[in-house]
């Protein structure tokens, strides 16, 4: 008879690597996502079948007049393009202006790297909402920029520049960079520093290492940067709201007005089912061609 | 029978261990159940059974609920042991959203915004029913003010508490009091200030003012198209449709904007602090008075002695000052201070006749269409 190895022996009716034990120790997380994530998703769905009658008044009798309404309504489609625009702009932003910190905190022979990572973190000891109002003092007519330009003499009118979509994505770029430029970093931190001394060795010139090689192995970390910028973006509202006049509005600001201003939570379920899967699309795009585990990498950093 | 205190079952347990009347198993088990069972019983349990320590109230922010707080809120716990947990909405609608989607009771007592709010509260089922005899202060308050509520709910679910005006504000280093007195409403509409005018991010503000300057009558509109166009010709006239107190105070004080529909008393509170701002309630201006609003579910006699608190004049009187509203407090029954005699909107009478209500019939029957039509515009559409 062929004995066990000592380690998955069994004890009191247990193994190691025992499937109960998998089952018991993912249990609470798979609690709390069915209960606090699919459960409120499910319920939004249903909700997108009340009937509307009144603010704040709505029956379960099944409709589909909020998906008709949704689907003939250009309203909500020219809303829904103009996010997704607005949500790759600023991804792109954030790209290309967060990799060069990420590159120089990897490149860097500064002793003290941990500090230059902490800077990127100070920011989130701020409230978000905070930090979006403090642009208006930057961007206002009586603003910092305006201020220093009309005292030089360089302009004779302040300089409209609050409340424009470019405001709205100077806003959301600022709140996002940090996501960006950590995702960055740690696909740097992964590439193998032996092999940019190999180009070089080869005849490399410093620029050509960087193309042929850091850049095309650090791309997992801008694409999940670019992907997690995006998502946050498109379902961002409040930078909108304060930031951007009313024709700055995106997709969330929609929904936001709908449930919370006309009181009509069956039209408000369905466009943030909408959202829901347009973003949810992009995401499960991402992951068939580049996989989840670099953006899970970029956040743990 | 006798009931059992937990320590007692626990220690009959344990000499019946000792007295081998029990095996090792079974006394563990029991002790483990007696345990979790107290354990689960005290913490839930105590705080249910035990007189309400805490009243919940939901405002407005900003100086209105600084001064709620101050001349209200602080001495009603001093006197009573009552602390009141405070939250804040910039649009009550955002109030109306949390209470559907939380148990009754966990929203309790609202700053709300009068009649045409009531309605939609009514209609979702939150209104509870008051012991007026509870509430003796309400003796004091204008009979013209409850009047609305109880043609609505015989029995009310809110105490008017306040009134104001939503008038135009305006900067006085820019625009003369002349000129405003001359052009009125057609002030916010004035090409001359484009880029440089806000306004209210409402429904009611919106079409009230454009009604006003098509020449109608808010309460009874004739014509919307022509409503709606002017709502669009300001749209783009106007720089930031404002949705607080506090940032219609931050873009007056900024000179961000230089003319505005705006809240009466965040005006008084601007002037106050110096800044160069005019006020104006042309004719037909936009009058609104707010209720103290128990939701049902509430702890209702301590709302209620919380708001019988709220409405006694030496209290209602300090936080009229503070707030800058006028009270509802009848000023031929109770003597008002010369200061809110001269804060606007303030009514001498107690007739209210002098300010221009929303007929709450009439804008609750065109709220849904009327409000889901000003959302388009202001993004545009």
């Amino acid at each position: 008879m062929a004995t066990r190895p000592a380690d998955i022996r069994p004890t009191r009716g247990w193994r190691l690597y025992d499937p109960r034990l998998a089952w018991l120790l993912l249990a609470p997380a798979t609690l709390l996502i069915v209960c606090f994530l699919i459960l409120p998703i499910l319920v939004m769905a249903v909700y997108t079948f009340f009937t509307f009658i009144t603010a704040g008044v709505e029956q379960s009798t099944p409709t589909l007049a909020n998906w008709h309404e949704f689907l003939t309504d250009p309203y909500y489609h020219g809303f829904l393009f103009k996010t997704l625009r607005v949500g790759v702009v600023t991804s792109l932003i954030c790209g290309v202006v967060g990799y060069f910190p990420a590159y120089f905190i990897w490149s860097t022979e500064f002793k003290h790297k941990w500090l230059l990572l902490l800077l990127l973190i100070v920011p989130f000891w701020i409230s978000f909402t905070i930090r979006t109002f403090s642009w208006i003092h930057i961007l206002g007519e009586e603003g910092l920029i305006n201020v220093a330009l009309l005292r030089l003499g360089l302009i004779d009118q302040p300089l409209q520049m609050l409340y424009t979509e470019g405001a709205v994505i100077m806003g959301m770029v600022h709140f996002l960079l940090p996501y960006m430029i950590l995702n960055v970093y740690v696909s740097l931190e992964n590439i193998d520093r032996t092999l940019i001394s190999a180009a070089r060795s080869m005849g490399c010139t410093n620029a050509q290492a960087f193309r042929e090689v850091t850049l095309p192995l650090s791309l997992p970390g801008l694409a999940a940067g670019l992907l997690l910028c995006f998502v946050l973006a498109a379902g961002s509202y409040v930078t909108p709201q304060i930031l951007g006049s009313g024709r700055d509005a995106l997709f969330g600001n929609l929904i936001y007005d709908t449930i919370m201003g006309q009181l009509n939570w069956p039209m408000g379920a369905t466009l943030s089912i909408v959202l829901f899967l347009v973003l949810g699309s992009v995401a499960a795009l991402y992951t068939r061609y580049m996989g989840m585990s670099q953006i899970v990498k970029g956040l743990g950093g | 029978m006798k009931k059992l205190s937990s320590t007692t079952r626990l220690e009959r347990l344990h000499d019946r261990y000792l007295n081998g009347g029990l095996d090792r198993r079974n006394f563990l088990g029991l002790t483990a159940a007696a345990a979790a069972a107290s354990g689960l019983y005290l913490p839930w349990a105590g705080p249910a059974l035990a007189a309400v320590k805490e009243v919940r109230f939901d405002g407005w922010g900003g100086v209105v609920q600084e001064a709620i707080d101050k001349y209200a809120f602080q001495p009603f716990t001093a006197k009573t042991g009552i602390g009141v947990v405070q939250g804040t909405f910039g649009d009550e609608n955002e109030i109306i959203t949390k209470a559907k989607t939380s148990s009754p009771g966990d929203f309790q007592v609202v700053h709300s915004s009068g009649v045409e709010y009531y309605a939609k509260y009514v209609a979702a089922g939150m209104n509870s029913e008051i012991n007026e005899a509870n509430i003796p202060n309400m003796a004091n308050v204008l009979a013209a003010m409850i009047e609305p509520f109880r043609k609505m709910t015989p029995k009310l679910s809110a105490v008017p508490y306040d009134y104001g005006t939503t008038g135009i504000a305006y900067n006085t280093t820019v625009i003369s009091a002349d000129e405003a007195k001359a052009q009125g409403a057609a002030l916010l509409f004035d090409k001359k200030y484009a880029g440089k005018i806000g306004g209210y991010d409402s429904m009611v503000t919106r079409v009230w003012y454009a009604a006003l300057a098509t020449g109608q009558d808010p309460n009874n509109i004739k014509d919307m198209d022509a409503v709606w166009a002017k709502v669009r010709e300001q749209r783009d006239l106007v720089k930031k449709f404002w949705s607080s107190g506090a940032e219609l105070m931050d873009l007056l004080s900024k000179g961000e904007i230089v003319v505005t529909d705006a809240w009466s008393g965040r005006v008084a509170a601007l002037q106050q602090q110096g800044s160069p701002i005019g006020y104006l309630d042309p004719p037909g201006s936009y009058a609104w008075m707010e209720d103290m609003l128990i939701l049902k579910g509430s702890p209702m006699a301590e709302c209620e002695e919380l708001i019988n608190f709220m409405l006694d004049p030496a209290t209602s009187i300090a936080v009229a000052e503070g707030q800058n509203y006028p009270p509802s407090l009848d000023p031929t029954k109770v003597q008002l201070t010369d200061k809110i005699k001269a804060l606007p909107a303030f009514d001498p009478t107690g007739q209210m006749k002098s300010l221009t209500f929303a007929d709450p019939a009439y804008w609750s029957s065109h709220e849904d269409e009327w409000g889901k039509q000003w959302d388009r515009i202001s993004k545009g559409a």
